[in-house]
This record gives C-alpha cells, sequence and structure tokens, in this order.
C-alpha cells in the first residue's frame, strides 16, 4: 500500500498569524514538503493543477519533475491533470518527458478540476465537460501506444499519421487514475482501460465514496482486467495530529474553520463525523483510516491533504514527521494483515508495467528514422516502426 | 399489495409550538386519513418539522451535507406517497426554512408524487403566495400538486369555507394517492427522467449504459484489444 500527500496548492492566508506566502515562497515549500515526504519514508506526491490565483500549480510536470530529481524513491503524481481544457496531445507529450526524467517513478490522475471558468480560458465549453474528459482520454490512450495515429473526434483538430513524441519510456504508458466524485461514466472508463480509480474522499460522504468504488470495481471485473476486488483504487484524505486528540483539534481548528472550501460553514466536529477528515490523537487517526478499507475494499494508494488552508510549512513538516514516523508504519502493518493475498499491494509501478509487458525480454527503445530533410520521418517514423520506410533514391 | 397503508408525510415549515402552519397542516391530514379509511385503506402519518432541521440547514445549502435528521427526513420522503407541505407566510413568500429544506433535496427525490399545497399567513394580502410561488417550486421538483391550495389567514380558521376546501384538497390528495401514479412512474418511466448518480435520496443507483457518453467512455464504437 502507497502512502502519500496531496497538494492542492492553494496559497492561503494563515488565520493565526494573518500572513500570507508569497507565491515564491509555497512554491519552494512544496518541493522542501515533497522532500520531506520521502524523508519520512512515504512514498507519493500528487499536486493539482490550476490556473488563477490564490493557486500557484498551473504547470504540474515542471514541477514534478524537479522534486523528482531531487528525489530518490518518491513517485510523482497529480491530482489531478485537467482531461477537459489540455489538449491531450500536450499532455501525452509533457507526462511522456516526465517519464523519461523521473525514470518512470511517476504516474497521472486525470479530473476535471472544480473552477468552471478555467473552461473558456482554454477555448473549451465547460457544458461539454465530460463528453470532452472523456473523448480526450480516448485519443491519449493511443498516443502512448501506437507510433502513429489518425483520429477525429468532436473537440480537437483532427490528426493524421501524428506521432507522439518522446514515445513512453520502454514504450509502456503511464499508469493512469481516474477521479471522480459522482460521475459513472468516469469509473466506467477506468474500468474499460482497466486503469485506476480514485475516489476523493474528502468533500463528501463515505457513502457515495463507497457507491463509486463498488461500481468501479464491478465495472473492472466485467470488462475482464481482473475480479472486481483487484481493481486498483486510491483514496484522498485529509488528516491533523496532535499529542492528544484536544491538541490536535485547538490547532487545526482555525485552519478549518476558515478554510477556502468548507469553512464557514460546518463545524469541525460535524464535518469529521460526516467525512473522512481525520483530526485527533496518532492512535484516532490510525483507527479511522484503517476504517476506510471497510467499505472500499484493499486498496493501493492513500493520498492525504495536509499542506492548505493556510497551514504554515513548519506545521505541514512536523505533521509529515507524525505521519511518517507514527502513523503510516502502524497502517502499512495492520493494512497488510488484513490484505486479501489476491489483491495486489500497490499500483503497478514502472517496473511492474514493463515486465507485464516484456517479462524478460529488453524493453523496446525507440530509434527515429533519419530526417527526410523537412524536419518530419513521414509515416514510419522509428526504425523498427511497422510498415516500410520509404527510400529515397540517391540522385 | 394494494391493502399497504398509504404513507402520508406531513412537513410543516411552522415555526412556533404551536403554530397556525401546523394546525392546518395537521387538520388536511386527518382529513385525508378520515377519506382514505373510508375508502378501506389505513394511512401511516409521518411529520417533519422543518424547525427541527434548521440547525443542519447551513451546512445542507452550503456544503450539501445532509445531518442525520435531514437523512432521515429523506428517508421518510422516499417512501411517501402522498405529501402535505405547510409554510408560513411572512414577507409574501413561503418563508426561507420552507423553501430553503425543499430547495437541498434532490431534483428527483419527489417524482410524480402527490402533494397537498398549504400555507398560513397574517393577513389574507398573502394569499397567492400557494398558487403563484409554491407551485410552480414543486412544479419544478416534478411533484404532482393536488388542484386546491390551501391558504388561511386568521380569519379564516373560523369558516366553513376553509373546511370545505381542506375536505376538497384531501379528497384530490386520496383519489390521486389511490390512482397509484407516482409508482407508475417509479416503474415504467423513471429513466426518461434526469437523475445523478446517487440522486433520488441515495436511491438512483442504476446507471444507464446505452448512451452516447458511455459509449463514448469506453472508447467510442471501437474497442482495442
Amino acid at each position: 500500500m502507497q502512502f502519500g500527500i496531496m497538494s492542492v496548492s492553494d496559497i492561503t492566508r494563515d488565520p493565526v498569524n494573518d500572513y500570507t506566502p508569497s507565491e515564491a515562497e509555497r512554491i519552494r515549500d512544496l518541493v522542501r514538503i515533497a522532500k520531506k515526504t520521502e524523508e519520512v519514508g512515504l512514498d507519493v506526491v500528487a499536486v493539482g493543477e490550476h490556473h488563477n490565483p490564490p493557486f500557484f500549480s498551473s504547470s504540474p510536470t515542471t514541477l514534478l519533475a524537479s522534486i523528482a530529481a531531487q528525489t530518490e524513491r518518491l513517485t510523482v503524481t497529480t491530482s489531478t491533470t485537467l482531461i477537459t481544457t489540455n489538449d491531450p496531445v500536450r499532455i501525452a507529450e509533457e507526462y511522456a518527458m516526465l517519464q523519461h526524467l523521473s525514470g518512470g517513478r511517476m504516474d497521472l490522475m486525470l479530473g476535471r478540476g472544480n473552477t468552471g471558468p478555467v473552461y473558456p480560458w482554454f477555448g473549451q465549453d465547460i457544458r461539454q465537460g465530460l463528453p470532452l474528459a472523456l473523448e480526450n482520454y480516448n485519443l491519449l490512450h493511443r498516443l502512448w501506444r501506437e507510433d502513429v495515429v489518425d483520429w477525429e473526434g468532436s473537440f480537437r483538430t483532427p490528426l493524421q499519421g501524428f506521432t507522439s513524441t518522446p514515445r513512453p519510456l520502454d514504450d509502456v504508458p503511464p499508469f493512469v487514475w481516474h477521479g471522480s466524485i459522482r460521475t459513472p461514466e468516469i469509473a466506467e472508463q477506468a474500468a474499460y482501460y482497466g486503469n485506476g480509480f480514485f475516489a476523493n474522499h474528502i468533500f463528501w460522504p463515505k457513502e457515495h465514496t463507497k457507491r463509486m468504488v463498488q461500481f468501479y470495481r464491478q465495472r473492472f471485473e466485467h470488462y475482464g482486467h481482473g475480479t472486481a476486488k483487484q481493481a486498483i483504487v486510491g483514496l484522498g484524505g485529509q488528516t491533523f495530529i496532535g499529542k492528544t486528540s484536544q491538541e490536535a483539534r485547538d490547532r487545526f481548528r482555525p485552519y478549518f474553520d476558515n478554510a477556502p472550501v468548507y469553512g464557514h460553514g460546518p463545524t469541525l466536529e460535524d464535518f469529521s463525523t460526516m467525512t473522512p477528515l481525520a483530526v485527533g490523537s496518532v492512535q484516532e487517526v490510525i483507527d479511522k483510516i484503517m476504517g476506510f478499507r471497510e467499505y472500499v475494499g484493499d486498496y493501493q494508494r492513500q493520498l492525504f491533504l495536509i499542506d492548505h488552508a493556510g497551514l504554515p510549512t513548519d506545521m505541514v513538516l512536523e505533521q509529515l514527521d507524525l505521519l511518517g514516523g507514527e502513523v503510516v508504519p502502524v497502517l502499512r502493518k495492520e493494512l497488510e494483515s488484513k490484505r486479501d493475498p489476491e489483491v495486489a499491494a500497490n499500483p503497478p509501478s514502472h517496473t511492474d508495467l514493463v515486465k507485464a509487458k516484456y517479462g524478460d525480454a529488453e524493453p523496446r527503445q525507440p530509434r527515429p528514422n533519419a530526417n527526410r530533410g523537412d524536419n518530419v520521418t513521414g509515416a514510419s517514423p522509428y526504425q523498427d516502426s511497422e510498415g516500410a520506410e520509404a527510400v529515397y533514391p540517391t540522385l | 399489495m394494494t391493502h399497504d397503508p398509504f404513507r402520508l408525510v406531513v412537513v410543516s415549515a411552522g415555526a412556533s409550538d404551536p403554530s397556525s402552519t401546523h394546525l392546518l397542516a395537521d387538520r388536511t391530514a386527518q382529513r385525508a386519513i378520515a377519506l382514505a379509511r373510508e375508502h378501506g385503506r389505513d394511512v401511516q402519518l409521518s411529520v417533519i418539522q422543518v424547525r427541527e432541521l434548521l440547525p443542519e440547514l447551513p451546512q445542507a445549502l452550503s456544503s450539501q451535507f445532509m445531518g442525520p435528521k435531514f437523512r432521515a427526513a429523506i428517508d421518510t420522503l422516499v417512501a411517501a406517497d402522498g405529501i402535505i407541505a405547510a409554510a408560513p407566510v411572512y414577507k409574501a413568500g413561503a418563508s426561507a426554512a420552507f423553501t430553503g429544506f425543499f430547495q437541498v433535496l434532490d431534483n428527483d427525490l419527489l417524482i410524480g408524487k402527490p402533494v397537498i399545497l398549504a400555507a398560513t399567513a397574517g393577513t389574507s394580502r398573502h394569499a397567492l403566495v400557494v398558487d403563484e410561488e409554491m407551485r410552480s417550486l414543486f412544479a419544478y421538483l416534478r411533484t404532482l400538486p393536488v388542484p386546491t391550495g390551501l391558504f388561511a389567514a386568521p380569519e379564516d380558521f373560523s369558516s366553513t369555507a376553509l373546511t370545505q376546501r381542506i375536505d376538497r384538497a384531501a379528497k384530490e390528495l386520496v383519489l390521486l394517492m389511490e390512482s397509484g401514479f407516482a409508482r407508475s412512474v417509479r416503474e415504467d418511466s423513471w429513466g426518461s427522467y434526469q437523475h445523478e448518480y446517487g440522486s433520488a435520496g441515495g436511491t438512483e443507483v442504476g446507471v444507464n449504459f446505452d448512451t452516447d457518453l458511455m459509449r463514448l467512455a469506453t472508447g467510442g464504437s471501437h474497442r482495442p484489444t
């Protein structure tokens, strides 16, 4: 089971000392937080994508490449990459590049975001949000699996003989998660392709998560990727850990009460009862997280939102010490002891995917054919591409 | 099955106890129960006092979080065969508590259910609130409001005309409950209404795979091997 953190990349005034960090500080600090995540023994750092203040993560692959370069084991991923307003061709290119530079220590999560105004900024129409997401992924899926793609859809320019570069590392596409709160079409798409399904698990009561995950599992089995229990599931979550439950609540309360999304609404106590938010002592947080498995089954990735709502970086780093030092080791042990042996402990890593594709054989390493002089290689772009390479007579 | 008791649910947004809104709703409910019994059907009456749900209303409005009392109220409404919805009118419209309660319900929770719309006010100047305001909200929710709307200002409570209107509305409600219209809609044409996954109070978990979106979700018409 993988554990990690997910950042929204919000830059929020600290309600306790009234301090608002600069963009430069928050960007620098998220890299510190990511490095610390690895140091304390966690596995994953995910970052969201936003295109307006008060957020900074407009260019996740640049940020994640930097984090990957400064870490050894960490898997970098997104929470989420906008599959709606990004051109799937750019997603294919940028994330394949990240995959090469991180040595395969990456995957990505596709979502539709929560900011309506983004659509027109990128020339799209929010009313088409769902069909955009579905169609864009269909294309992305092919761009990473076929050297040469002919494609025509409803939302972007048709492609004829297009090759997305670089080809994925070892010609094995990155693992993809589809994130959704209550849209069965997204879960269906994840199941159809045998991809992972990630439930936000922050703003909604557990009944919603349970329903969606069950649906995804059934459909995963329906499409023949394995049994329902073997489907690849990830969950979000939120924690704040204290020495005692009272201390945790006292310290977290001002940040909760002023949080951008749910602040000035339900009380911390009500929200903790109705949602997966876990605020309390080490043992209380462990108990609550252990409960997630009861309604989603054995799952492969748990991400926590811990660097938001104006929480100062020092406090986030301290939370990581507690999470990595005291909470996650217990969770790993207890969840591992309960895990059904037929269910994978982790989502597929790059190494797993290479092994699944090639066994013990050497992975394919695409080498382009020569530039024909017009900066293209034609319909047979690689030396091992199927189809005959055009031969130009020497005149 | 026809011998099951009707499940009649009163939703009353009266603010005080006793309140004239509760009083009007209760008189109407008792009349409907009596009429149903004359037709050989028993009635199981549930009363949702919106006032008791008010502590949970702000978070339901702001973030769709339904507290335990709200969820119990929704479960009661899911099972309702008929509804009596009664609002006090203070300022030219049904009270905020009343509209707030119905605003946060799933759009498909009450489809086809017969409803008596009732309102009380301190003056008869508010008399058109039932038919001009409340009726449109219940039309949006695709309920079946009975033809007779009930409105009572203080002077009406002692008039036989109100009693007659209550009797008329109750009769209309019983006839609509007897027709089984809501159940038939649920059984025969439920899919033709718009739903979201998990809507209708968490009961809507059927997924239609025969849609353009579902075909797109599964790679369009082409399934890669």
